[in-house]
C-alpha cells in the first residue's frame, strides 16, 4: 500500500496526463527524447547502446536496434527504461535487447529479447507475456490476384464466416477434459489428428507446433475453463486473417524455396495466439512467482517482471505450462488454417489441393524457449562456449540461419522464414533468418510495425475517419466485429514496418525476401 | 464523484479508479474495467455472483479482483455492471457481483481486455482511495 509521496506517482508520467494538457505533454515528449538520445551511445547506424551504468542493478547493458528517427520514436515512451529494468533480471547474458519495433509493453518491453542461463538465471512469465504463443501462420495458394479480385467480397465474408472472431465471441469446438490435456500435450498434432489440417503442415511450425515439455497437470481448472470455448477463434485488438497479395520479391531463389513464385500470388496471413488459455496461465503464474521472488530474495524494479529460477520448482512449472499454452495456440492456428482451407474451397469450388493452400511457416513472437547458444565466457576472457540459456522473445521471432538442425529441411538451404506483419493498410513482409542474428541476438529479430500512438489517441485522431472506406478505396476488403476496433488498427497507430525491417536487415539480423500487401483484412 | 479515469499507454490500456472508501476503489475499478469491454448502460443487472479473492497485499488484491472477472467474462461471458464489495481487508476481498451474460443482439463490445498486469500498480490513500492499474489488451 503507497504512502502519500509514493502517491505523486499517479501523475508522475507525462502520458498519464489527461489530454487537456495536450500541448505541454508535446514539450515533455521532446524532452523525453532528448533525454533518451543523451542517455544512450551510438555503437553504429543500427545499434545504439544502452549503458549498464545507466541504472543500479543492470547485470547487462541494453542494446537497441535502430536508426536515429527510430530512436526518436522509441524514445518518447517507456519502453528503454523497460529495457533497463529486464537488464536487471538475474542470470541474464549478453544484452537486453530491443528489437527496431519495440514499444512500451507491463514489464518487458514488446519487442525485446532476453537470454538466461538455465544453470543460474530466472524465468519470467512476463518476458512471455500473457498471449502465450502469440504468433503468425502464413499459407500459400496457387492463386493469383487477377483470379481472386472478382470474388474477394465472397471470399472475405466466407473467411470471416469460418474463423470466429470478435470480444467475447466463442469457438466451434467443443472440448472435454480429456481432450484439452490432448491439446495442451500434442499443439497441432492434435489438430490434425482431428482431422484439421494435413501432417505435412506439422514439419513446417515452428517446433513442429508441439512445444516438448508441456505438462498439463501444471495447468489449472481456469485456464482451461477459459481456453475451452475459445479454441479455433481468432480472438480481436491486433489478431487477424488477412488475404495478401506478393507485390515484391528481393530474393527470388529464396521466395522460390517457400513456394513463393512472384508478384500477384495470393497468400494468407493469421495473426492469433493461446486466447484465454494462455492469458489465465501467465496470470496464475505471476502470481506464483510474485510469491517466490521473497523466497529467492529477487528484488525487481517492476513487479511485473515477477520470476523464479529456471530450475527452482517455481521456474520448471511455468515452462511446463506454458509449453501447454504455446501447444492450444499452435492447435489453434492449425484449426484456422484448416477452415480457411475450407472457405476457399467454397469460394473457388477447387479442393485445397488443387487450389495449392499450403503452409509456408508458423512463428512463435511470445515465447521462451530453451535453446543452446555460444556465448563469451566471463571467466576465460574471450573464450566463448555453447551455453544452455532460457531465450525470451517477447514481440520477438526467431530467426535462425541456413543449416540450423531445428529449422524444417525444406528451408535448409535458406534459412528460417520470419513472418513479420505490419499494419493493415499498408504491407508485411517476409524475411529469413541469418548467423548474424546467432551470434549477436541469440537468433532472434522483429516480430512486427509496433505501434506508435495509444488506442485514445488513434481514437482522437481519426475519430470520424471511414477507416473501411479507405481500404476498399485501396482495393482492401474488410470484415470487422467493430468500427472502434478498426479504427484503434489504423495505419496512423504503428510505425512503418518497411522502416523496420530495413533496419534489420541494415544490422544483419534478417533478411528480406517478400513483400505483401492486404487483399481482405479480418478483424474481431 | 467521478468513478474513474482512463490512462493512456501506447499498447494498452489503463485506468485511475476513484473511491471514498477502498470498497468503493475496487467496485469503480471494477466498473472501469467492464466499461473497457462494453457500454455498461446496456447491460441489466440481472444475476449475480459470488467473488472471492485473497493475496498478499492491496494491490495484488486489486488485480486477483479484476482478474477474476475477466475470468468470469472469458469463461461464461458474463458482464458485471454492478459491485457490492461486501467484504475488503487483510488481503481479502468478498463481493457480489451484478450483471448478466453477453448478448450480441444488445451488447456492442468494444476492446478485448487479455489481462490485468502489475506494471506501475498502484493504490494510495489519498481523497478517498485510488487504484492505478494497466491492462493487457
Amino acid at each position: 500500500m503507497g504512502t502519500e509521496e509514493q502517491s505523486t506517482l499517479v501523475t508522475q508520467s507525462c502520458l498519464y496526463r489527461p489530454v487537456a494538457v495536450l500541448k505541454g505533454v508535446v514539450v515533455m515528449l521532446k524532452e523525453a527524447v532528448e533525454e533518451w538520445m543523451g542517455a544512450v551511445r551510438k555503437i553504429d547506424d543500427y545499434r545504439w547502446e544502452l549503458p549498464q551504468n545507466y541504472k543500479e542493478g543492470m547485470n547487462v547493458p541494453g542494446l537497441v536496434f535502430a536508426d536515429e528517427e527510430m530512436m526518436r520514436v522509441i524514445g518518447r515512451d517507456q519502453s528503454l527504461e523497460q529495457v533497463a529494468n529486464v537488464a536487471t533480471l538475474p542470470g541474464i547474458v549478453g544484452r537486453s535487447m530491443a528489437m527496431p519495433d519495440i514499444h512500451w509493453g507491463y514489464g518487458f518491453p514488446i519487442g525485446g529479447v532476453a537470454a538466461t542461463r538455465v544453470n543460474d538465471g530466472v524465468v519470467s512469465p512476463g518476458g512471455v507475456g500473457f498471449d502465450i504463443n502469440c504468433g503468425v501462420r502464413l499459407l500459400r495458394t496457387e492463386l493469383t490476384e487477377v483470379e481472386v479480385r472478382p470474388k474477394l467480397q465472397e471470399l472475405v465474408a466466407a473467411l470471416y464466416t469460418a474463423v470466429p472472431s470478435g470480444v467475447g465471441v466463442g469457438g466451434k469446438l467443443r472440448l472435454d477434459a480429456k481432450e484439452i490435456d490432448k491439446v495442451l500435450l500434442n499443439g497441432a498434432l492434435w489438430a490434425v489428428e482431428r482431422g484439421y489440417g494435413l501432417h505435412e503442415d506439422l514439419e513446417l511450425l515452428e517446433s513442429q507446433g508441439r512445444l516438448p515439455g508441456a505438462d498439463p497437470t501444471k495447468v489449472g481448472s481456469k485456464p482451461r475453463q477459459r481456453g475451452a470455448p475459445q479454441l479455433g477463434t481468432l480472438g480481436a485488438g491486433n489478431h487477424f486473417l488477412e488475404v495478401q497479395v506478393v507485390e515484391d520479391v528481393y530474393q527470388p531463389e529464396t521466395a522460390q524455396a517457400m513456394g513463393i513464385h512472384g508478384y500477384g500470388q495470393v497468400l494468407v496471413m493469421i495473426h492469433t495466439g493461446s486466447r484465454g488459455l494462455g492469458h489465465q496461465v501467465c496470470e496464475d503464474y505471476l502470481k506464483v512467482m510474485d510469491g517466490a521472488i521473497k523466497r529467492y530474495g529477487i528484488h525487481l524494479p517492476d513487479r511485473q517482471l515477477a520470476c523464479a529460477p529456471v530450475s527452482s520448482p517455481e521456474g520448471q512449472d511455468y515452462l511446463a505450462a506454458m509449453a501447454c499454452g504455446a501447444n492450444f495456440a499452435w492447435a489453434n492456428r492449425q484449426c484456422i488454417t484448416h477452415w480457411v482451407r475450407e472457405a476457399f474451397t467454397q469460394v473457388f469450388q477447387k479442393s485445397p489441393h488443387e487450389l495449392g493452400i499450403r503452409t509456408v511457416y508458423d512463428v512463435a513472437h511470445n515465447i521462451a524457449k530453451i535453446e543452446e547458444h555460444v556465448v563469451p565466457s566471463p571467466s576465460s576472457g574471450q573464450v566463448s562456449k555453447r551455453v544452455k540459456l532460457c531465450v525470451h522473445r517477447k514481440g520477438a521471432t526467431r530467426a535462425y540461419p541456413a543449416g540450423h538442425p531445428e529449422i524444417p529441411a525444406a528451408y535448409q538451404g535458406i534459412g528460417q522464414p520470419v513472418l513479420i506483419p505490419g499494419d493493415m493498410g499498408r504491407y508485411s513482409f517476409i524475411a529469413v533468418g541469418t548467423e548474424q542474428a546467432m551470434a549477436e541476438t541469440f537468433g532472434s529479430t522483429c516480430h512486427g510495425a509496433g505501434r506508435m500512438q495509444s488506442r485514445a489517441a488513434a481514437m482522437r485522431s481519426l475519430k470520424g475517419t471511414d477507416i473501411r472506406g479507405r481500404l476498399e478505396a485501396r482495393g482492401i476488403a474488410v470484415q470487422a466485429g467493430s468500427y472502434r476496433g478498426l479504427l484503434e488498427e489504423a495505419s496512423e497507430a504503428y510505425k512503418d514496418v518497411a522502416h523496420v525491417v530495413d533496419i534489420t536487415e541494415k544490422a544483419g539480423i534478417s533478411l528480406k525476401v517478400v513483400k505483401v500487401r492486404p487483399l481482405g483484412v479480418i478483424k474481431g | 464523484m467521478k468513478k474513474y479515469r482512463p490512462i493512456e499507454h501506447t499498447a494498452d490500456i489503463g485506468l485511475v479508479a476513484y473511491g471514498r472508501d477502498l470498497g468503493e476503489c475496487f467496485s469503480n475499478a471494477a466498473w472501469g474495467l467492464f466499461s473497457c469491454i462494453t457500454d455498461l448502460r446496456r447491460v441489466r443487472p440481472e444475476e449475480v455472483r459470488e467473488v472471492r479473492v485473497e493475496a498478499g497485499d492491496t494491490e495484488a488484491l486489486l488485480v486477483d479482483w479484476l482478474n477474476e472477472l475477466l475470468f468470469l467474462f472469458d469463461s461464461e461471458g458474463f458482464l458485471g455492471r454492478r459491485f457490492d464489495v461486501v467484504e475488503i481487508g487483510d488481503g481479502r476481498l468478498r463481493a457480489r457481483v451484478w450483471g448478466e451474460r453477453l448478448d450480441p443482439e444488445r451488447h456492442r463490445t468494444r476492446i478485448a481486455v487479455k489481462a490485468t498486469t502489475y506494471h506501475q500498480l498502484q493504490v494510495v490513500q489519498r481523497d478517498g482511495w485510488r487504484a492505478r492499474v494497466i491492462f493487457d489488451v
